[in-house]
């Protein structure tokens, strides 16, 4: 890995970040629109209702993709913040810091469109399900994490405080699964399983994969997004800061 | 090696019964969250008990929260934690014993106090016994847990609010498995699994949440 290879390192300065995430976000939009646009094409209009749930169904393109994210989201917050505590990476701070919001919508969109999917479906729009209380718990560790960074003023020791909060966090999603799970079968509730159709269309499918691509490169450039302007904040001091500003600017 | 753990055990205790009201506010804080819910779901005895192990342990896991600010923060301000950190001994250790002398003042008299508060509700003795011993080993993980949010919040304006964002969330698998081992007992079937998946979660957070509100701890001091 000599001259040829990327030298991935050189992304943690700021500056070469702030520079190759502005050429990036373009694309990672432009993905995120053309996806979004074909998967809901596929989803609203080419993909046939269910012979069970009619057009109800359709809100699981939204919402599986949601979910994914709301969940996934929350472990890479945690990798990034736990890369940032040991190995003080100032890069993985800010990366962790920018993806919380994000997860955070995600996770509400997940937990708003199964409200609206089980209206129609079980008749009420919230059941105590073990998947729905864990994902409310989940969006409470967002929350917390977010409104501890917020609380602490000076921006290092925020970056740290949270970042042990999001690994205890991440320790506990598991556990917490599990018992609300548990706690679910043994209440033996409305006997309500969120199980998914027996065989999937392959359009279905396809339409799924799509709609969580587009989710992903949303993620991505929203991510960048914010992470370019919290570097901004974090450096405004810095000769980098004022060359590109100024540059921008005339 | 433990002679200055048990010296700073000792320490605490100390200052604990001088100042005997803190600990007696957090007990009196579960008797009256507790005698609210009748007053606002109605005294039918049958419906009373059905909820009985759900609202004991809300009303225990809210007072250990209120009392988590405690932990630390008298220690903080006056400079004490600083120099615990200058202290050879691992931090994790003496953040434990901290915790071990915070559980002593605020979570065992909640235990002892629960049989009252759950004859009230019209639980039967062996459901009380068993939810003494949910509580006897619930209570030290509610305090372990809780000791990172109040080092996460330690010098934070509105600290208080915050630890209850922070460390509810996590409280949810405690909680669970404390009421579910009431309730199977009052369904006729043993606690046993619910009380083994408590002694487990006990011994997992004994042994992992002291670092972690060790490091939380230096943060904050950093």
């Amino acid at each position: 890995m000599s001259e040829r290879g990327i030298q991935w390192f050189r992304f943690t300065a700021p500056a070469n970040f702030y520079d190759l995430a502005g050429h990036l976000i373009p694309w990672f939009a432009a993905l995120t629109v053309a996806l979004f646009a074909v998967g809901l094409y596929l989803g609203l209009v080419v993909a046939p209702s269910d012979y069970q749930q009619g057009d109800s169904y359709r809100i699981i393109y939204i919402h599986v993709p949601t979910a994914w994210m709301g969940m996934f989201l929350y472990v890479l917050m945690a990798v990034y913040a736990a890369i940032g505590l040991i190995w003080r990476i100032k890069m993985a701070d800010v990366m962790a810091k920018a993806i919380a919001p994000t997860g955070a919508l995600f996770t509400f969109l997940s937990l708003w469109t199964g409200a609206l999917w089980g209206r129609p479906t079980w008749g009420v729009y919230w059941v105590w399900d073990a998947r729905l209380t864990s994902m409310l718990i989940l969006l409470f560790l967002y929350l917390g994490y977010m409104a501890l960074h917020a609380a602490i003023d000076d921006r290092q020791r925020a970056s740290n405080a949270s970042a042990v909060l999001a690994m205890v966090g991440v320790v506990n999603v598991p556990i917490i699964y599990f018992s609300v799970q548990w706690w679910n079968t043994l209440h033996q509730g409305a006997s309500i399983t969120v199980t998914e159709a027996p065989t999937m269309a392959t359009i279905m499918f396809v339409t799924l994969l799509i709609m969580v691509l587009a989710a992903w490169m949303y993620s991505v450039a929203v991510v960048l997004a914010r992470a370019r302007v919290e570097l901004l904040e974090r450096e405004r001091n810095a000769r980098w800061v004022r060359d590109r500003l100024e540059g921008g600017q005339t | 090696m433990f002679r200055p753990l048990f010296a700073l055990l000792r320490r605490d205790l100390t200052l604990a019964l001088r100042r005997p009201q803190d600990a007696l506010t957090v007990v009196g804080f579960f008797v009256v969250v507790v005698a609210l819910f009748p007053l606002g779901i109605g005294p039918d005895p049958e419906f009373l008990r059905s909820l009985a192990p759900g609202v004991l342990w809300v009303a225990a896991l809210l007072a250990v929260m209120l009392s988590l600010e405690r932990l630390f923060s008298d220690d903080y301000r006056d400079g004490t934690l600083e120099q615990l950190l200058l202290v050879p001994e691992p931090m994790g250790l003496l953040v434990l014993t901290k915790i071990f002398a915070h559980w002593l003042i605020t979570g065992l008299p909640l235990v002892l106090i629960s049989p009252l508060l759950a004859l009230q509700l019209n639980l039967r003795p062996d459901e009380i016994a068993t939810l003494m011993l949910a509580l006897l080993i619930g209570t030290p993980i509610l305090s372990l847990i809780g000791a990172i949010g109040a080092a996460l919040t330690l010098g934070l304006r509105g600290g208080g609010v915050l630890i209850a964002l922070l460390i509810l969330p996590l409280y949810a698998p405690p909680l669970i498995l404390g009421a579910g081992a009431v309730d199977a007992v009052m369904h006729g079937s043993s606690a046993q699994a619910h009380l083994s998946l408590l002694g487990a979660m006990m011994v997992f957070a004994l042994f992992a949440t002291p670092w972690a509100t060790a490091a939380a701890v230096r943060i904050m001091l950093d």
